[in-house]
């Protein structure tokens, strides 16, 4: 059976500046068919999966993503997700993720007050997802953060529910696997580095996998993310293509 | 025309190191009676409404649907008319 490529959008907000990364890892790096999807777009169009690249859009003001989110193309994104197409927002896309309502909780300044930029550790808590069905559960991913703001926070009824729900996918730990306070660069609740929706379709993370994906950069843990989502869909592809396979016959 | 002024603050549950550090430099300044330092942002703006009412209701709605997250952050909003 052949495989079908799978159509990945990247949008652009002004201040974006990690959206021709992602749709070069969508592209070169995944062999995929990537666009980038300009916010001024009242649709995102024909895609699979919707990347809300890192950056800053609209300059921080106010609160990190709280004007993209309402960038005209954010309409087409929110009724995307809502029919349970795949979104992954990274960094200043997790930020827009929750201002938007399609994740919990909201991406605090770092307590340290300071810019964190550099390798570090996640665990991936949850490997049966749509993000991380490549991976183990337990599995270390070396990915590289680069934030001022993202300090997981949410109420506790909220973290509550995060944690028995398994939408907990990411956490900071140290080399070893250890979640510790150490290994917590920016003093997120419960060392959380990303988190998913209570349908599976939406995951936010502050870690930045398109920069962990090209060989060139010695890093390629963060390739497993994007071959997760393309997994998920392709294998959608091949369902349909037997369905149909069947009913000829 | 009324003219809205909106004070959001971290609410009080949540850590504000930015907060903490200015406090921090109040007490190097010698004001050691100073605590409980929260920064927040200010935003005014002129609203066209027919009534006190109305110009208030606007206002708290784009507090609440923009200008600060509920989440972390609570508003508190004065109105006032400035011209008829």
């Amino acid at each position: 059976m052949s495989l079908i490529k799978v159509k990945i959008g990247v949008v652009v907000f002004p201040g974006s500046n990690c959206d021709h990364d992602a749709h070069y890892v969508s592209e070169t790096i995944m062999g995929q068919d990537a666009r980038l999807i300009w916010h001024k777009e009242g649709s995102i169009g024909n895609v699979d999966i919707v990347i809300l690249p890192g950056g800053f859009s609209y300059g921080d003001y106010l609160r990190c993503g709280a004007i993209a989110r309402f960038s005209p193309v954010m309409k087409d994104v929110v009724r995307f997700a809502n029919n349970g197409g795949l979104v992954i927002g990274i960094c200043n896309g997790f930020q827009v993720l929750t201002e938007a309502g399609l994740l919990p909780g909201v991406l605090l300044r770092n307590r340290s007050l300071l810019f964190a930029c550099k390798y570090l550790h996640l665990r991936v808590e949850n490997a049966d997802t749509k993000f991380t069905n490549q991976c183990k559960k337990g599995e270390l991913l070396e990915i590289p953060i680069a934030h001022g703001e993202g300090n997981y926070y949410s109420d506790s009824e909220t973290l509550k529910h995060l944690e028995g729900n398994n939408q907990i996918v990411f956490r900071y730990c140290d080399r070893f696997g250890k979640v510790t306070d150490e290994a917590n660069p920016n003093g997120s609740l419960k060392n959380i580095a990303g988190i998913i929706n209570d349908t599976g379709n939406v995951l936010g993370m502050m870690p930045h996998p398109e920069r962990a994906s090209d060989p060139i950069l010695k890093h390629t843990d963060g390739k497993k993310i994007f071959e997760s989502m393309i997994q998920n869909i392709q294998s959608q592809f091949q369902l349909v293509e037997s369905l149909v396979a069947e009913r000829s016959i | 025309m009324f003219h809205s002024k909106v004070y959001v603050t971290l609410k009080k549950s949540i850590l504000d190191p930015q907060g903490k550090a200015v406090e921090q430099g109040i007490h190097s300044l010698g004001f050691e009676s100073v605590e409980n330092v929260r920064i927040g942002k200010y935003i005014e703006m002129d609203v066209d409404a027919n009534s006190q009412n109305e110009a208030e209701r606007i206002t708290k709605e784009i507090s609440e649907k923009l200008l600060a997250n509920l989440v972390m952050e609570s508003f508190t909003s004065t109105t006032e008319r400035i011209k008829e």
